[in-house]
């Protein structure tokens, strides 16, 4: 579990990224912090491994204040996907992945053997192991990443919008691979996106942040769809404009639907 | 073009090879003292430059102190340091030293400070102490860095050592010094055609290590 309790931050130059930001990561789900850019999502997600700390209020994680425990420790504790993999580049894939296990202190061969099978649990072949970074797609390299986020074993996991650098059909295989080990691993996972979709397709619950670092609304998507606290959240979900409505038309005797924009996406089933 | 084949002959008769005051000694001892120098001014300015780039602060110190260092002119420096130290090696060790301090700083600053801010930050996100940083990320990454900079050190010191024969008798100076006294061009050019086939050896030397320790792309 994960909770902040009346948060502040603001930087040297004036510009406040957290604002009495208060919300709970329930153990063993998954919230996305949903914002445009300027928001404070990336600050909220590096105070949890204090990599950022607040100015005031208060961070748990499993019950304990983060402020009380080692960085370093803290951090190891964590597993943490970066923007675009974040890998070494002068390390190989399979040593990536095994450095996070060798920092919470697995030797060297419990290490590789716990790395290689988590590079096979993302879905990555045995052989990309022994090569560098740069010489994998940028969806593979993400999916190291996620790897490496794994290997330590960590309850809690932070993923810094960890698909957005790739292309779209990848990110929707990622994003379900993401569902996948999370309903099979049941992590506690704090996400930070800008897409909407991607809160929608991975969050159990979403934290909408506005510009300046408060929060304008934190429930579920259905919670959302229902009943948007304000225009804010609203004009970000799509639902003012309409991008978000969907539509039922008749082509002859069946029910098709479009979306926002008046393409057909789908069918009706009975 | 006589004075140029006179030096070859000179050079090619073996006699001239042999014995303490021979080349072959002579290069020795123009090699060993490049080598304690570059390895003293690596002593002096690689932890310095290093530890500034890690932190991230100290550059304008840095580049300043270097700029300054490179401005000296190192027969002038050589002088002052023979009048104080007196005749000897001491005295051109010292001048080398503080020419060969500038590039190596240098280096060792800019080669840890411009590894990515994003390698580094996701290095300490998943774990690693200010230290593993260092050692796993930062030096690995910056290592052609600081090899060029160890590169270009050791080039300018293979040139200037010959200047050590001016205070002492050492290295492949004392043919340039002795054609010079005694006007044998041959004799001057055969030392300088040395130094020169030195510095190209090394630096070709070095161009290889430095292709070898870049870790990645």
């Amino acid at each position: 579990m994960i909770t902040f309790e009346n948060v502040n931050k603001t930087y040297p130059n004036g510009t406040t990224a957290a604002l009495d930001v208060s919300f709970t990561v329930p153990a063993g789900s998954t919230v996305a912090l949903l914002g445009p850019s300027g928001a404070g999502k990336t600050t909220l997600l590096r105070m949890v491994n204090r990599l950022v700390d607040p100015d005031s209020g208060r961070i748990t994680v499993g019950d304990r204040d983060i402020s009380q425990i080692n960085p370093v420790t803290l951090r190891r504790s964590i597993g943490y996907v970066l923007q675009e993999g974040g890998l070494l580049p002068h390390k190989r894939v399979l040593d990536n992945v095994a450095l996070v296990a060798r920092l919470n202190g697995a030797s060297k061969a419990d290490a590789r053997e716990r790395a290689q099978r988590m590079l096979t649990l993302v879905g990555l072949d045995a052989e990309l192991g022994s090569r560098f970074p740069h010489q994998l797609s940028g969806g593979q390299q993400q999916r190291v990443g996620v790897a490496r986020a794994l290997v330590g074993e960590a309850d809690v996991m932070l993923m810094d919008e960890p698909f957005g650098a790739v292309d779209p059909m990848i990110r929707r295989e990622l994003q379900a691979q993401t569902r996948r080990l999370q309903s099979e691993l049941g992590k506690t996972v704090l996400l930070v996106t800008h897409d909407v979709d991607e809160a929608f397709s991975l969050a159990d619950q979403i934290v909408v942040l506005r510009t300046g670092g408060s929060v304008a609304q934190y429930a579920t998507p259905e919670e959302l769809l229902t009943n948007p606290a304000d225009d804010f959240v609203a004009d970000l979900l799509g639902l003012s404009d309409g991008a978000r409505d969907l539509h039922v038309v008749d082509r002859g005797g069946r029910a098709l639907v479009t979306d926002g924009s008046g393409r057909f996406i789908g069918r009706v089933r009975a | 073009m006589d004075l140029l084949r006179e030096a070859l002959v000179w050079l090619a008769d073996g006699g001239n090879w042999a014995g303490p005051t021979g080349i072959t000694a002579r290069l020795g001892e123009h090699l060993m003292v490049t080598a304690i120098v570059v390895a003293l001014a690596c002593l002096l300015a690689m932890p310095i430059g290093v530890w500034a780039g890690h932190r991230g602060r100290g550059g304008d110190l840095i580049v300043g102190i270097a700029g300054a260092a490179r401005a000296l002119p190192t027969l002038g420096l050589l002088t002052l340091a023979a009048l104080a130290l007196g005749i000897g090696l001491v005295a051109p060790v010292v001048a080398l030293v503080v020419l060969a301090i500038p590039p190596v700083l240098n280096a060792a600053y800019s080669g840890i400070a411009t590894v990515q801010p994003s390698v580094t930050g996701a290095a300490r996100a998943v774990g690693m102490s200010s230290r593993q940083v260092l050692a796993q990320v930062q030096l690995p990454l910056a290592t052609p860095v600081l090899l060029g900079g160890v590169r270009s050190a050791t080039l300018q010191v293979i040139a200037t050592a010959t200047l050590a024969a001016y205070t002492s008798n050492t290295g492949l100076g004392r043919y340039i010094f002795a054609g010079l006294k005694a006007n044998d061009y041959p004799l001057l050019i055969a030392g300088s055609l040395l130094v020169v086939v030195v510095a190209l050896v090394v630096d070709a030397l070095f161009a290889v290590a430095q292709r070898f320790s870049v870790r990645h792309r």
